[in-house]
């Protein structure tokens, strides 16, 4: 009966003080996660919409393809009207 | 049921009630992060989805790019040459020609001539005359030499303190010289008469 009552006082004074600190732990560190990963969400979400602009780097591209088609012809013509150097 | 009993299965219930607790609270947790991993993960999707063309686009715009530089490199040299080039070049881009042009190693060992010299004569001559013309406005590098838009400031700079309000001081005694002649103190050029028939 004596063994009885110490173990009852081990379970109430040991055992249950660690298993409610060990949870208490593993609940602390999943609560922790929760606002990291809803800030991780809340910039990935405006990374995204920063991107919103790329599309608009296909006419940048188309633009500069015209643009330095231009600049060629007008290099052409340059090139015909104007003198070349002359070596010294 | 001795005391001893009833103690051990208090106990019990005691410890499965702190487990369902914070298992329960650590699952409603657990659940939170998910929910907040897939709006990352579709975020990211998108962010990945958005940013695969940039790669060629961009390559594709710096080729062009490339290309023109470098044929307006080549006419540049072909119709100004070297020295001139690189002259100009360093007149728009202070410092420019210790680069050199990008398709022509060769011109890093050009001494870049001064610009005023070689292009910019006539419009040295209107900032000589305060007619603000806007030397090197577009230099990247600095403010312009003679601003246009506050012309009257830099024009009074051009009068000698004794001649307010009257023409700006020009020629060998001017306060500001902004190029030298070779011909002062030699004999006045004279063109040899062309004869008409």
């Amino acid at each position: 009966m004596t063994l009885w009552w110490i173990g009852n006082a081990v379970l109430l004074l040991a055992i249950l003080p660690v298993v409610v600190y060990l949870l208490n732990g593993v609940l602390k560190a999943a609560n922790g996660i929760v606002p990291s990963v809803n800030q991780i969400a809340t910039v990935a979400a405006a990374g995204s919409k920063d991107l919103d602009a790329t599309a608009l780097l296909l006419t940048t591209q188309d633009q500069v393809r015209q643009t330095v088609a231009g600049v060629a012809d007008y290099g052409g013509s340059l090139d015909v009207i104007l003198d070349d150097a002359e070596e010294k | 049921m001795p005391a001893a009993g009833v103690v051990t299965i208090l106990a019990v219930v005691l410890i499965v009630l702190a487990l369902v607790y914070y298992l329960v609270s650590t699952i409603v947790a657990l659940r939170k992060i998910a929910d907040g991993l897939d709006q990352v993960i579709a975020s990211v999707g998108e962010i990945v989805e958005k940013s695969a063309p940039v790669n060629d686009v961009v390559t594709d715009i710096n080729d062009n790019l490339d290309a023109a530089v470098s044929a307006l490199e080549g006419l540049l040299v072909k119709k100004a040459g070297m020295r001139d080039a690189v002259g100009l070049v360093d007149g728009l881009y202070p410092g420019a020609a210790a680069q050199g042009l990008r398709d022509l190693p060769e011109s890093r060992e050009v001494t870049p001539p001064r610009i005023g010299e070689v292009y910019t004569r006539g419009t040295l001559t209107l900032a000589r005359l305060g007619r603000e013309a806007p030397i090197a406005m577009g230099n990247p590098a600095g403010p312009a030499l003679r601003n246009p838009a506050y012309g009257s400031s830099a024009a009074r700079t051009l009068y000698a303190e004794v001649r307010p309000a009257r023409s700006p001081v020009i020629g060998t005694d001017a306060p500001v010289q902004y190029e030298e002649r070779e011909d002062v103190g030699r004999p006045r050029k004279r063109f040899a008469r062309t004869k008409y028939v």
